[in-house]
């Protein structure tokens, strides 16, 4: 089966963010990762292929450094990377960037299945899978804590879906758009080998042009919510009260005393 | 100008999610002489329209045809679009739960509509819209303003009070008919198992008792749990607990698990890494409980205890039994 992995460059989860008066955001020295979430979706993306063969292509959208980003999942056992870029992409939204990634995966074509973490840990927003899988009009599986089956052939997925109350076992059909979440399996590292492969890689950069995407639907001009300002919220002021006592009882004592009092009980 | 502002009232069996009358108490507060139709879709759809007029909605359009009975993102979709258009709603809104987060980015590609995840404050700013999400899993804030119509957005869970109810209130409930035929929809829902049934949910807690490291093994959770349960409040773990294997990922709090926002969040264990900090610092007050003084949850904390949590987290329990007289 073929797949295609889309993934997002972020800053790392353990870095500290400074933003300034322009609402620039800046993260030191910390390094641009591969989203964690989307290494859910390479791991499952390479643990499909490992069992019914075909081929893998993760895809991101940005700048040249995003090419680091599609090394690692190469490195992990992607088997193709391709960089989706263009300035006319810069600014979309999750309109625009849907797009761009259904253009893709349809240029691509004869895709089984796409897979995406849940969310992309700087936007937050979890969008684009959803976006993603109405744009292609394929399945839409999202929040997968585990593919209990799936069957190329017969174009046939059953998974399980975490949600609020529980898990929902959804069957459906194939194409379809899979994000993930975190339970569905522990994903590798990059091996010796991966890292040689992808160290050599060429990775193509497809445009806009080579996409078929009109300038007029995407890009910050036409992004249908504007960003006014990104700034840190004030600064949590615990001013922490030890409590102390002579027994753990006395401790207990104390602190009910104090919570009580705040009427958060 | 005249807003119409949508809300989808989601629901489990039988029972409206709190995230969705959050959800109505916003619509209320930002329709400004509009209207407010709530959506829903499901069983007992027609009880849970009347109770949303009772929360703040004008009018109800609801479908409890059996295509719509489990939740489907494709049928669900479907008849909302259909519904938003042909009522051209302005505004719609969900909760930002699961089923929330993904219908709004499906339906946001059907509409050609502007969307906005996670909304945690908004206001209307000389008629349009303002709002304000979290993004870097709280570690930053953003204002992201609408620049076309339709609008959807989902609600941050606690982020807003739950409206009053009011009795006195009515409005129209109108039935309409699904979109989607059975065959048209590709997904079919084969079963729903439910977990920790009985057990607060961590979205909805008002109080969170979290255990971490600390705890050193799958036992350690236990007296964790008890002082959950003797509070009515969830249970919470760090990363580090679930990467060990002593919980289910279920219960994780913080940047790859779940954001909460309780009233009360006790840390029992936990250092307080960025990364749960991120899940967690919205929270009203924190206790820390941790045997190592320079543990940096102590920085956000608001009460503090240096100790062993095996002997503080029972003696708690105890504690809030007697005063409690659970």
């Amino acid at each position: 089966m073929n797949i295609v992995v889309c993934t997002k460059q972020v800053p790392d989860s353990a870095a500290t963010l400074k933003v300034d008066e322009r609402s620039n955001v800046s993260w030191g020295d910390a390094p641009l990762v591969v989203n964690p979430w989307d290494e859910y979706a390479i791991e499952e993306a390479i643990r499909l292929k490992e069992k019914h063969g075909g081929k893998i292509t993760v895809l991101s959208i940005g700048p040249d450094q995003v090419k680091e980003a599609l090394k690692t999942a190469v490195a992990m056992g992607c088997d193709e990377a391709i960089q989706l870029w263009d300035t006319a992409f810069d600014g979309s939204d999750a309109l625009g960037i849907s797009l761009v990634l259904a253009n893709a995966i349809q240029k691509i074509g004869s895709i089984d299945a796409v897979l995406l973490g849940k969310q992309a840990i700087d936007g937050d927003t979890g969008l684009i899978g959803p976006a993603l899988a109405r744009r292609l009009g394929w399945s839409q599986l999202t929040y997968v804590a585990k593919i209990r089956e799936i069957d190329p052939g017969g174009k046939t997925i059953t998974v399980e879906r975490l949600l609020e109350e529980g898990r929902q076992i959804l069957s459906s059909t194939l194409p379809a758009v899979i994000t993930v979440v975190k339970e569905i399996n522990e994903p590798r590292y990059p091996s010796f080998m991966g890292i040689r492969k992808a160290s050599k890689l060429q990775v193509p950069a497809w445009t806009a042009a080579d996409l078929g995407v009109e300038a007029g639907r995407v890009g910050r001009g036409v992004a249908s919510v504007t960003w006014t300002r990104i700034y840190a919220p004030p600064p949590r002021e615990g001013n922490v009260e030890i409590v102390t006592g002579d027994t753990p009882e006395a401790i207990a004592a104390t602190l009910v005393d104090k919570l009580l009092a705040e009427k958060v009980i | 100008m005249s807003n119409h502002i949508l809300v989808w009232i989601e629901n489990f069996k039988g029972h409206a999610a709190a995230i969705s009358h959050e959800a109505l108490g916003v619509a209320r507060s930002i329709a400004e002489g509009g209207s407010v139709t709530a959506a829903v879709f499901g069983p007992n759809a027609e009880a849970l329209a009347k109770e949303a007029i009772t929360l703040g909605a004008d009018n109800a359009m609801i479908c409890d045809d059996a295509s719509l009975a489990e939740f489907r993102p494709e049928p669900t979709v479907a008849l909302l679009a259909k519904i938003a258009k042909d009522s051209n709603a302005d505004v719609i809104l969900f909760g930002a739960s699961t089923r929330g987060r993904e219908l709004t980015g499906a339906l946001a590609v059907e509409l050609n509509a502007a969307a906005i995840a996670d909304v945690t404050a908004v206001e209307r700013k000389d008629g349009r819209l303002v709002t304000t999400r979290p993004v870097y899993a709280g570690k930053l804030l953003a204002t992201v303003v609408p620049a076309s119509q339709p609008v959807i957005f989902t609600t941050r869970s606690r982020a807003f009070p739950k409206p009053e109810a009011d009795a006195a209130r009515s409005g129209n409930v109108t039935r309409v008919a699904p979109v989607l035929s059975e065959d048209a929809i590709t997904s079919k829902a084969v079963e729903f198992v439910t977990e920790g049934e009985g057990e607060v949910s961590l979205g909805d807690a008002r109080i969170i008792v979290s255990g971490g490291r600390g705890v050193g093994g799958p036992d350690g959770f236990k007296p964790v749990a008890e002082l959950a349960k003797m509070l009515g409040g969830a249970l919470g773990a760090s990363r580090a607990a679930v990467d060990a294997g002593w919980i289910p990922y279920v219960y994780q709090v913080g940047q790859t698990g779940r954001t909460v926002s309780p009233d009360l969040y006790i840390a029992c264990g936990i250092s307080g890494a960025i990364q749960h900090q991120a899940g967690m610092r919205t929270s009203k007050l924190i206790v820390a409980i941790n045997t190592d003084a320079e543990a940096p949850i102590f920085k956000l904390a608001r009460y503090g205890i240096v100790g062993d949590l095996f002997k503080i987290v029972p003696a708690l329990t105890a504690e809030f039994k007697k005063r409690l007289s659970r």
